[in-house]
């Protein structure tokens, strides 16, 4: 369909505006909020993902895009209540306590949110008690953390710490990232699982949220 | 000691010191605390790493106020210190420098994004930077080094604003670069030849690359910068990419590796070399060693 095409063109483009009002039109078109969402905000930031990957394009064409993309869902809210389409599943997501770099962990945010999940972002340099708690109350299954500084890393291994104290390490796993971040790494502070970039990390998501 | 600028103008190559952070972390620095509450808390532990690296026999200092802009400290409730900051880690470095070592004070990225990408305007971040550099100009510094930028208006609104309160005072500006296949290029998109003609553009005396990678990419990208722009070049590598050996981050260029391939980076064009994250005293005497053998 068309006005798809050029939905998932405008989100690639940036183009908040004309995301928004293509969204619009699809509503009133009676096209299912979970089409718009998946053939054509998110295949837009699929793309957009995609290209960043490759180094075709850089971190602020995927923030504009994330932002056009984001025009488009919130138009899509009502329709999603109305229609009740079921969330992938909830995630706690922060940047470490220390850390104040949060460009990696949106962009996780982003992928997640265009994926179906529902995403709890609780921002940057958040105590590590302060995740469990945040992914108790919203009974999220998974917490992800991230973490560019070499300063800062090992509080993520906090959080692993206080599930296990907690007993709670069986219902709410955990996965950690940011550019310092190895699988090595992420084994040995125990953590469930390491994506080593964005579109990764929402790969490894859906691995430990099985239903979804 | 002659100025900085003479020295540069008369190309001799200078060594600049290496890690601030990662000496920090193995003096009491808790994992999780800006690098700036050791200035308040521990002065002398400045001072201390300052007179490692000047014995080792680095030629800059920087000092320990990266993250010393009020936007940096609003975010951990210090930036009514923010004098205090600024003022006593260049006290710290000038005590251990002496007349043996250049002072350099240490301007990194505000941590907001500016608009369209995020909420900052262009006068929040240069007046954000201009508040740090009064502080440190105030209190001393032989010449700016703005590094590990990765968006080149922010670069280039922190090299005005230092132009802007001391004129006299040379400036350095490093901007962080990944290896892509299509080049060299910041996480914003900055390529080396558009960081080289503006940080130069904006009054930069020497521009360049920290951070980010390890010394054998660097020797590219100063090559690259060599193309476009004239030297005096500045070079910062990290030791390595951070790695972890259970649980612990180490970073694997040893001195010797990094004093090896440090004539290849003086051979690429950079004339002032120095270390980032991860490189120690023992990286910059073996730098040392090399540059005095030439």
């Amino acid at each position: 369909m068309k006005l798809l095409v050029q939905t998932a063109n405008g989100v690639i483009g940036g183009d908040d505006q004309r995301v928004a009002d293509l969204t619009r039109q699809l509503i009133e078109q009676g096209v299912a909020a979970k089409t718009i969402l998946d053939e054509g905000l998110i295949a837009g930031m699929d793309t957009v993902g995609q290209q960043f990957k490759a180094h075709e394009i850089f971190l602020p064409d995927v923030l504009l895009a994330a932002k056009a993309m984001y025009a488009g869902m919130e138009l899509l809210k009502p329709q999603f209540i109305e229609e009740g389409v079921p969330s992938l599943g909830r995630v706690v997501i922060g940047t470490i306590r220390g850390d104040l770099h949060d460009i990696g962990k949106n962009l996780v945010g982003i992928m997640l949110k265009g994926a179906g999940f529902d995403v709890i972002d609780l921002g940057k340099d958040v105590p590590p008690e302060d995740m469990v708690r945040a992914a108790t109350e919203r009974e999220a299954s998974v917490i992800g953390m991230s973490a560019l500084l070499t300063t800062t890393m090992p509080a993520m291994q906090e959080v692993v710490e206080i599930l296990e104290r907690d007993g709670l390490s069986k219902e709410i796993s955990t996965i950690v990232g940011g550019a310092p971040v190895t699988k090595d790494f992420a084994r040995d502070i125990g953590a469930t699982a390491h994506g080593y970039d964005a579109a990764n990390a929402v790969e490894r998501v859906k691995q430990l949220i099985p239903e979804a | 000691m002659r100025s900085l600028l003479e020295r540069l103008a008369a190309k001799e190559i200078l060594v600049a010191d290496g890690a601030t952070g990662t000496l920090l972390l193995e003096r009491g620095l808790q994992a999780g605390q800006p690098p700036e509450s050791i200035t308040l808390a521990n002065p002398e532990v400045l001072e201390e790493i300052a007179r490692l690296y000047v014995d080792a026999g680095a030629d800059i200092i920087e000092t320990n106020t990266f993250g010393a802009s009020p936007l940096r400290l609003a975010h951990y409730g210090l930036d009514d210190r923010i004098e205090q900051i600024n003022r006593d880690a260049v006290h710290a470095a000038r005590a251990a420098a002496g007349d043996r070592a250049h002072v350099a004070a240490s301007v990194g990225p505000s941590g907001a994004l500016l608009q369209p990408m995020g909420e900052a305007t262009p006068e929040q971040l240069f007046d954000g930077f201009r508040r740090q550099l009064e502080c440190l100009v105030a209190a001393g510094v032989d010449c700016v080094i703005v590094e590990t930028m990765v968006d080149l208006t922010e670069a280039q609104l922190a090299v005005r604003a230092a132009k802007d309160i001391a004129p006299e005072t040379p400036v350095f500006a490093t901007m962080t670069f990944d290896a892509t296949p299509r080049g060299f290029f910041t996480i914003m998109g900055v390529s080396v030849e558009a960081a080289a003609a503006g940080l130069r553009e904006a009054g930069a005396d020497a521009v360049g690359s920290n951070c980010g990678t390890g010394i054998d990419e660097m020797i590219a990208i100063a090559m690259e910068f060599g193309r476009w722009t004239d030297p005096p070049i500045i070079i910062q590598p990290n030791a390595g990419l951070p790695q972890t050996e259970g649980g612990k981050i180490v970073y694997g260029d040893t001195p010797d590796f990094m004093a090896q391939k440090s004539s290849e980076l003086l051979a690429a064009g950079a004339s002032v070399i120095g270390g980032c994250c991860g490189t120690t005293p023992d990286h910059v005497a073996a730098i040392r060693v090399m540059v005095d053998a030439r």
